[in-house]
Order: C-alpha cells, then structure tokens, then sequence
C-alpha cells in the first residue's frame, strides 16, 4: 500500500464523515485519501462512497467486520498500512473504533489520539484536539511518528459530497481466526432516539427525586418539542432512563439551539456533552451549583416549583 | 490460583481543578490525588472474582511518590499486594510509554491470568492502555465488559459496543476492561486502610524494570502538547433568582427574544 490518509470506520456514514475532512487534509498534506471497507459490498454501495471523494477504495471483501474483534481487526489496520511512509489513519471514535485505534497503534509503533474534536492544520502539523483532565480542558497535540492512528468523535464533522471517479483496489487478507469468540449479539432494545441531533434538549440529573417526576419533565420536552437528556447517575445507576439519552463524556453530545439543564449540579463529565449548544438554561435550587457558570440564563429555584410554571407559561405562549 | 492484575491510574481530583482567569490554564499543583472511579470498578470486579473463585489480586500503578498512599486505598479494598512503579522519569509519559512500563511490571509478576484494566482512565480517558497492553503481550482482549464470569480458563463477558450488547468467550490469560456499570466498588473503611500499609508494596523504579530512562516520558512521547487550556466559553450568565412565577416570565421572556423557543 502507498502511503497517505486512510479512512476507517464500521458504519458507512461515519467514513463520510470522516472523507469529507480526509479531503481536506489530503490536499493540505498532498497525500492520498482512500477508505478501507471490509466486506462484501455491490457496486452501488461502493459508488456511494466516491460520493465523498476518496481517491481510491480498498476493498477487503473476504473480512467482514462481523469476523473481527480488536486483535484481528488492527491486524487488518497494521497489513494496510505497514509499508514504509507516511500515513494518517483515522477511524470513527465508536467503541470498537476506539478499541481498535489503541492496538492498531501499537502495532505501527504509531502515536495516536482517540476522541478528537477537532483537526486543524498548522504549517506542516496536524493539531489534534481531545478533551483532557475529565473535560477541563481542551488538549491540542501533534503527533510525531510518521504513522499516525487518529480517532474521531462521531458527528465532529459534517458529511459533504464531492464525486470523484476513483480507483477499487481489492485486497485478500489472511486473518488468524478471532480469539474472542462472540456467541451473541443482543441489539439494545433503543426508542431510536437522536439527541445528538435534536434542535432542543431538556437534561435532567440527580435533582429529580423519583422516577414517576419525570412524567413533569416530558410535559416540559413536549412544550419546548425537545428531546430529554440526562446524565449518567440517571440512566446507568438508577435505570430511570435509557442509555441512548444518557449525555456526558461517556454518552452522547449533543449541539442544540437549545438546552435546559434541570437539576444538574454541572460536573464535567456532564457538561463536554452540552458544550457545543447554542444556549444553555440551568434550572438549579444550589445557586453555587457549576452549572450557572455554563449558563447563558438561569433560575434558581427548587425545580418542582419552576419547571410546571414554565411549561405552563410556554404552553401559553402557543395559544 | 488465579493471578488477577487490576492496573489503576492514579490522578488529580478532577473536581477540584481551577481554572486561571487570564490564561484558561487549569491549576494543578496542590490536588489531592486519587484512584479513577472506572480504575475502582476494575479492582473491585478483582475482588469478587477473588472472592468467588480464589485468586491473588495485584494492584499495578504508576506515577508520583503520593501513590505509596493512594495505593493502600486499593490494598483495603481487598487486593492482596501491591506493585507501584515510581520513578521522577515517568512524569510526562504519553500512553504508549506508560503502557510499556505497565508490561514490564507485568512482565516481573507473570504469570497471570486476567488484567483489569477501567474502559478510560478519569483525567484523559484515552482508553489506550488496555489495547496496547494486550497488544505488548500478544493477549486476547476484551473491551467494555459489563458482566464478567469465569469457568475453568474461559472467561466470558457481556460487553457494551453502543448499539449492542455483546457476549463473547475467550480463554485466559487476557486483558479485559470495564465499564462503571460492571459494579460498584465498596468504600474501604478508614481503619481498614491503616491496616492495609501491612499488606505487600512492591515499588519499583524504571532501573528495577530494565527500562532507561529516555524511553519514556514527555521527551520520549511519540505526542507533543501543543496547548491545554479550558475551552472558552462566552456564555451570557444571566441568573434569575426570587419569587417563582416572576423568575419564570423573565425566562421565558428572554428566550423568546433569543429566538430559542420553537
């Protein structure tokens, strides 16, 4: 293989994603982009991906991704990129993207940074940016192999097209068989929610004392026609609510227009999930409480007084 | 018997980070330090399998001198030693330095069986260690378990990939993670920590593990920090506070002029 930027990811919109910045580096660094896909794919499934402008396809139709666990699929990552040169290989920060980037790294005696949030080019450096100290800060960072595993948050970037007629270039590889055998795969039975995507979120924390007062809560959600949110304590702990609302360094990021903390004291591992809204609103009885230093407007009020009133207040606006 | 490893990273308290107004750099001398809550769910799920099955659980850190301290916390908790690799060299190591060190410490206390590691540690939650560890030791690995059994050699685990649980077998010795949700870690009493300073503690510096000490480190870090600085936030802080309904109308007022109501 030829070095240049090589794009990774187990779900085809996440290489989208993923092509379109890939693109952009691509020119910067004159290298060449290509997307790995593993898998038996048709032809109109491989024309979607020269949508986003890869210069070249690596099909690896004899390993498919259901056949790979972290030791055989960075197997595959190190026999696309062990040739001598230069390469970026970014994957999408998924658990099993992540998984992968560490042990693919180690392979290429590569330096990597997972769940970026940013790339920018400097002269002849890529700045990585990650969240470090539990999302105190911002960590920018430059790596100094040539090898370079990088991977990415979902959504940090948006997928644009850009039609290139590129080249397929099939590989066979022989893959030792997975020593972590899967016996079962059980889907997560999800209400298919997309926080990340929704234009209003109404997160909730610990300040909500039974699970029955979060029925006052959905009211709120539907005046404001938002999804709920939530941070860990009330979805991993209490199992008050589903995982797939659960916002926070370990959960999902959201970017809203607009987002009403409710009973969330603020800690960190919370807050890098509502960073990136619009406006934020913290309804909070602790006028300390970290959250109002986020906020862009707040009330400090005991939320069982304050949240029935404004969903009164806004259901009336309507009418 | 089995020989359960639990590698743990000690860190600042994350809640406790200031931030300087002028130059958004976060202030860190001072901190106390302390295990990361997904480290303490590696070592407990240690202990139950110590509990359940019989096994020798070793403790494996490094970091700074504070670690002779914050270890007897995980030697109270229920492991039965301690290995802790403090050398002034290690300050600044990027993953792949830090993982390196961990194998060679791995390497002086083999053979094992099962090492425990937490999905990401609490400051950087880079997730790396694991990967590259099983990586070193040509292991098997086993990532975001949340359920953990053993039988005979065979590890298996339910693991959390997102959209999926995921059951999966594998035969010791390998590496596995865990995610918060695999238990949760008892508080050790205080009288139990003072007693845990009688357990094994093993500290080790980077010549005790044949590792110079231009191997790891900032110097040696394959990642340069360019900068890190908390991210700027231009937020309006505008904070009602009194009487319910009144604070309510200005709330809602002002969102309406922000546009943010729908």
């Amino acid at each position: 293989m030829t070095p240049g930027i090589i794009v990774c990811s187990e779900t085809d919109e996440g290489a989208f994603e993923l092509l379109t910045k890939g693109r952009e580096l691509s020119e910067e660094f004159k290298m060449e982009l290509s997307a790995l896909v593993l898998g038996k794919r048709n032809d109109k499934e491989i024309q979607c991906y020269f949508e986003y402008g890869p210069g070249r396809l690596i099909l690896i139709p004899n390993v498919g991704i259901e056949n790979l666990d972290a030791e055989t699929y960075a197997s595959v990552l190190f026999e696309v990129t062990k040739e001598e040169g230069p390469n970026i290989l970014l994957v999408r920060s998924s658990r099993l993207g992540k998984e992968v980037a560490g042990r693919a790294a180690q392979k290429l005696q590569a330096g990597c940074v997972t769940d970026a949030i940013g790339l920018t080019t400097k002269g002849p450096d890529l700045v990585i940016d990650r969240y470090a100290l539990g999302g105190n800060t911002i960590s920018s960072e430059i790596i100094k192999t040539t090898k370079k595993v990088i991977s990415i948050m979902p959504r940090t970037f948006e997928a644009e097209r850009a039609p290139v007629e590129g080249k397929v270039e099939r590989m066979e590889l022989k893959i030792p068989p997975r020593r972590v055998r899967l016996v079962e795969q059980r889907k997560k039975t999800s209400e298919s929610v997309n926080i990340e995507s929704a234009e209003t979120v109404v997160c909730v924390g610990k300040g909500v004392s039974n699970k029955e007062d979060l029925a006052m809560l959905n009211e709120l959600c539907r005046a404001l026609k938002g999804e709920l949110g939530c941070t860990r304590a009330l979805s991993s702990d209490y199992h008050w609510i589903s995982e797939d609302r659960m916002v926070g360094i370990s959960g999902k990021r959201c970017k809203p227009r607009l987002n009403v903390s409710i009973g969330i004291s603020g800690q960190i591992q919370h807050t890098v999930g509502i960073m990136s809204s619009k406006l934020i609103v913290a309804i909070n009885k602790d006028k300390e409480a970290p959250i109002f230093k986020i906020a862009d407007y707040g009330i400090v009020g005991d939320l069982y007084d304050v949240v029935p009133r404004l969903t009164q207040k806004i259901k009336a606006l309507e009418t | 018997m089995l020989h359960v490893i639990a590698c743990m990273k000690q860190v600042v308290d994350l809640q406790q980070i200031r931030i300087k107004r002028d130059t958004r750099e976060p202030v860190l001398e001072g901190l106390p330090v302390l295990f990361g809550d997904m480290d303490k769910n590696a070592l407990e799920e240690a202990v139950r399998i110590k509990e359940k099955h019989g096994a020798k659980v070793s403790v494996l850190s490094v970091g700074s001198a504070k670690l002779k301290d914050t270890v007897l916390e995980a030697l109270a908790m229920g492991a039965d030693e301690a290995c802790i690799v403090v050398d002034p060299a290690c300050e600044g190591s990027d993953t792949a330095a830090s993982a390196m060190t961990l194998v060679k410490a791995i390497e002086k206390i083999r053979p094992y069986d099962l090492i425990l590691v937490g999905e990401g540690s609490a400051d950087n939650y880079s997730g790396q260690i694991g990967s590259r560890i099983a990586e070193m030791l040509n292991a098997p690995q086993i990532t975001y378990v949340r359920e953990l059994s053993i039988e005979d050699n065979t590890v298996t685990a339910v693991r959390d990939i997102e959209a999926a649980l995921e059951v999966v077998k594998a035969d010791m010795p390998l590496v596995a993670s865990v995610t918060s949700e695999i238990n949760k870690p008892r508080r050790a009493p205080l009288a139990q920590i003072l007693r845990a300073s009688r357990k094994p503690l093993n500290v080790w510096t980077l010549k005790d593990l044949g590792i110079e000490a231009s191997q790891v480190g900032s110097a040696a870090s394959p990642i340069q920090v360019v900068s890190n600085v908390a991210p700027q936030q231009e937020r309006k802080g505008v904070i009602f506070e009194g009487d319910v309904d009144a604070t309510v109308a200005e709330l809602v007022d002002a969102l309406g002029k922000e546009g943010a109501l729908l």
